[in-house]
């Protein structure tokens, strides 16, 4: 039996740091077959269990095995419809992948990448079988609005999409990088979506341009709110206000989303030599690899170590293969300026690290050596987001926890009738499959709440 | 998509359009923004809500044409459709319990400023308005101005209208011969911050339009950040409009200019190309 994982075909380090095309190519038949035969097969299939979705896993490899793509494709849909985005964004190594009983003694089954390899290559026809009716405006079109589409869709209902940016998908269009999540996989997604006749509004935000009343007023039966963590945070330090001091969001909006760094496009992004990011979770290393891709000197500050980075396993392993630098154990106190008010460098305490925190993480204290200063022309923070605050301003009705995020019932009903929630509106910030599946826990409520 | 409905110069510089968006103007209040995107390869941009035709379905929009963006909107002609228009954003203007306010306009801020003194006047409250411009030739809207007001005063900088000076000036007058409630200053930043500056000793509630970058419009980039009484506040969703007294325009003022020297530099391609093409 082979011990470790079928290596995933790369483009080289070297090469991809110039280009924004994605950095992994995929398995072919023969390397997703090789790797399936490494599936134990387990009867207590714990990997299914560690999937926020519960992916019938096992059954999906046995179809790859038994060369029926679409078959293993079925499989995944039941659970999950949006393959191909979570085989090449989920952190399985924290979730399917960790329990993997193949894992106790060699690497686990790369689970991750036979999903998206099925995602890819399957051809699904997802079919309408209608069981409720009614109309249902989804607000927000990332993972969890679209997930929660596709499933009333399926229902037979009648599903509108809003959306307040230009283009829809969310932070799988605007945030994760073209490197790492190529767009015509998102739009294949959004057209699986279409073809079940979801129906999409752009330029639309509801709170501000419809209401929530406008929306049942519009014959709207049920809602969904799934408008994310957007509101980016910041450090509350000396000279945050500094010109080239921004947020990962504004950064990989520039980049992603408006193309600055296309010939053609109007958007500017700011000129530079070194950047500093700030953070150490999948955004940091986003932002960190776009601006290594822009030609920048890119270091990436976090406050514990390279142990406790909450990044994916292998975009850490990517961003140290691109040249990224890696300053650890650095919490960021104060930014400096230049007289023209352009960031000039970022003052860094030294830390060690303490006892686990509440969150079951190292904490850090600071180790009260000198103050040490790290150059930066651009300093991108990536320290996390908060819930979007719009809609629950607007709405009087909805009420929220202290922290922002919306209050919802066991079925994610939120407190007023027919408006259900999920996603980082409610969790605050997390995972696309997490997303996913409040979205398509959601769907299961909207669905029995409109049922025939 | 958004379809232009008139097109109007009110100076080489300044141009008024009314633009189709039913649902923008039933719900569009004075200080409130929309977001635009010229064409496919444009940048997002906000531009705040001059005014509203909820019978024609229309909202105004008042701009100078300062960089590329806003010269590739003023190239558009009626009957063109803006690709990008989302609104209306950010929360209107506020100003319970008062009976009398001055509304202090600057340069191309006098289109934002004249809806809200519309909105104030048409409540029947007292509006002394100062409109002030550098010079004759960029003056505009007078006559709407005027018949939104109880008092207006217009000033140019260098004299050749009304009265010669800065609005500052006439806002001290007013302040020290009558009982002026609060004040709205919406221009360039620094004659918000004089503004706002004139009115602190008195203690007179000060509201300013702030205008800083933006691209999203709905507190997600964070790029419109300004301080506000030592605290971070996003211009689009707890704005545009702030309590003057305690913005810091100065570090406002640095932020606005992060993109100069690039869009300069787009402008004056721009212009080779133009000129290349004569």
């Amino acid at each position: 039996m082979q011990k470790t994982k079928n290596p995933m075909p790369m483009q080289d380090p070297i090469v991809r740091q110039n280009n924004f095309s994605e950095v992994a190519l995929g398995y072919t038949w023969e390397e997703a077959l090789r790797e399936a035969e490494r599936c134990l097969q387990c009867k207590h299939k714990p990997c299914v269990t560690s999937c926020p979705v519960n992916v019938s896993i096992p059954e999906f490899i046995q179809a790859i095995l038994d060369k029926d793509i679409n078959k293993a494709a079925e499989i995944i849909y039941e659970t999950n419809c949006f393959p191909s985005i979570c085989g090449r964004v989920c952190p399985q190594e924290v979730q399917c992948e960790k329990t993997c009983v193949m894992g106790i003694r060699n690497e686990p089954v790369a689970i991750g990448r036979l999903e998206r390899f099925v995602g890819d290559l399957a051809q699904v026809k997802s079919t309408i079988t209608p069981v409720a009716k009614g109309k249902v405006a989804i607000v927000g079109s990332g993972p969890a609005g679209l997930a929660c589409a596709y499933d009333c869709a399926k229902a037979g209902l009648d599903v509108t999409v809003f959306e307040a940016w230009h283009d829809v998908g969310g932070v799988l269009r605007y945030g994760i990088p073209e490197f790492r999540l190529p767009k015509k996989i998102v739009d294949r997604e959004i057209d699986t979506l279409r073809d079940l006749h979801v129906k999409f509004e752009v330029n639309t935000v509801i709170g501000k341009t419809l209401s929530c009343d406008d929306l049942f007023d519009m014959g709207f039966d049920a809602m969904f709110i799934g408008t994310g963590a957007g509101l980016p945070k910041f450090l509350g330090i000396k000279n945050e206000g500094a010109v080239g001091v921004l947020s990962a969001n504004e950064f990989l909006t520039r980049v992603n989303f408006m193309k600055a760094n296309q010939k053609g496009y109007d958007t500017p992004i700011l000129q530079g030599k070194d950047v500093v990011v700030i953070g150490g979770g999948n955004v940091a290393m986003d932002s960190a690899r776009c601006a290594r891709r822009l030609g920048y000197k890119t270091t990436i500050v976090y406050r514990r170590a390279m142990e406790q980075l909450p990044a994916r396993h292998e975009e850490i392993e990517h961003a140290i293969e691109e040249g990224i630098e890696f300053s650890i154990l650095h919490n960021p106190v104060e930014f400096l300026k230049d007289d023209q008010g352009r960031v000039s460098g970022v003052v860094v305490d030294q830390m060690v690290l303490s006892d686990v925190d509440e969150w079951g993480r190292r904490g850090v204290v600071s180790a009260n050596k000198p103050l040490k200063t790290i150059k930066a022309d651009t300093v991108i923070v990536a320290i996390g987001t908060s819930p979007n605050p719009i809609i629950t301003r607007c709405t009087a009705d909805l009420k929220t926890q202290r922290n922002g995020t919306l209050v919802v019932d066991e079925s994610l009903q939120t407190t007023i009738s027919h408006i259900y929630a999920g996603g980082d509106a409610v969790t605050g910030a997390a995972t696309v499959i997490e997303a996913l599946g409040a979205g398509k826990k959601a769907a299961a409520s909207i669905i029995a709440d409109l049922s025939t | 998509m958004a379809k232009i409905l008139s097109k109007e110069y009110l100076h080489p510089t300044i141009v008024l359009m009314d633009i189709a968006s039913e649902r923008i103007a039933k719900k569009a209040q004075a200080g409130h923004f929309i977001m635009l995107r010229v064409d496919d390869q444009g940048e997002r941009f906000p531009l705040t809500i001059a005014d509203k035709d909820i019978q024609a379905n229309s909202i105004r929009i008042i701009f100078q044409t300062i960089g590329r963006s806003t010269r590739k909107l003023a190239e558009m002609n009626v009957g063109d459709d803006i690709l990008d228009v989302v609104g209306p954003l950010g929360s209107p203007i506020e100003l319970p319990d008062i009976q009398r306010v001055a509304v202090v306009g600057g340069g191309v801020g006098c289109a934002i400023a004249y809806p809200f003194a519309k909105s104030q006047f048409e409540m029947g409250r007292h509006v002394d308005f100062i409109a002030g411009f550098r010079s004759k030739e960029l003056i505009f809207l007078e006559k709407d101005m005027r018949k939104v007001s109880t008092t207006l005063t217009m000033t140019t900088d260098d004299g050749s209208y009304g009265r010669q000076g800065f609005v500052t000036e006439v806002l001290i007058e007013l302040i020290e011969s009558a009982s002026i409630d609060a004040i709205v200053a919406i221009g360039p930043l620094p004659m918000m911050k004089a503004v706002s500056d004139v009115s602190r000793p008195y203690g007179i509630k000060t509201i300013v339009s702030l205008n800083p970058i933006m691209i999203d419009g709905t507190g997600m980039c964070g790029g419109c950040r300004v301080t506000v009484d030592g605290k971070v506040k996003f211009a689009c969703v707890d704005g545009p409009e702030f309590d003057g007294h305690q913005v810091d325009f100065d570090e406002l003022i640095v932020r606005n200019r992060s993109y100069r020297e690039i869009e300069a530099h787009q402008c004056r391609l721009d212009e080779e190309v133009a000129h290349a093409k004569d």
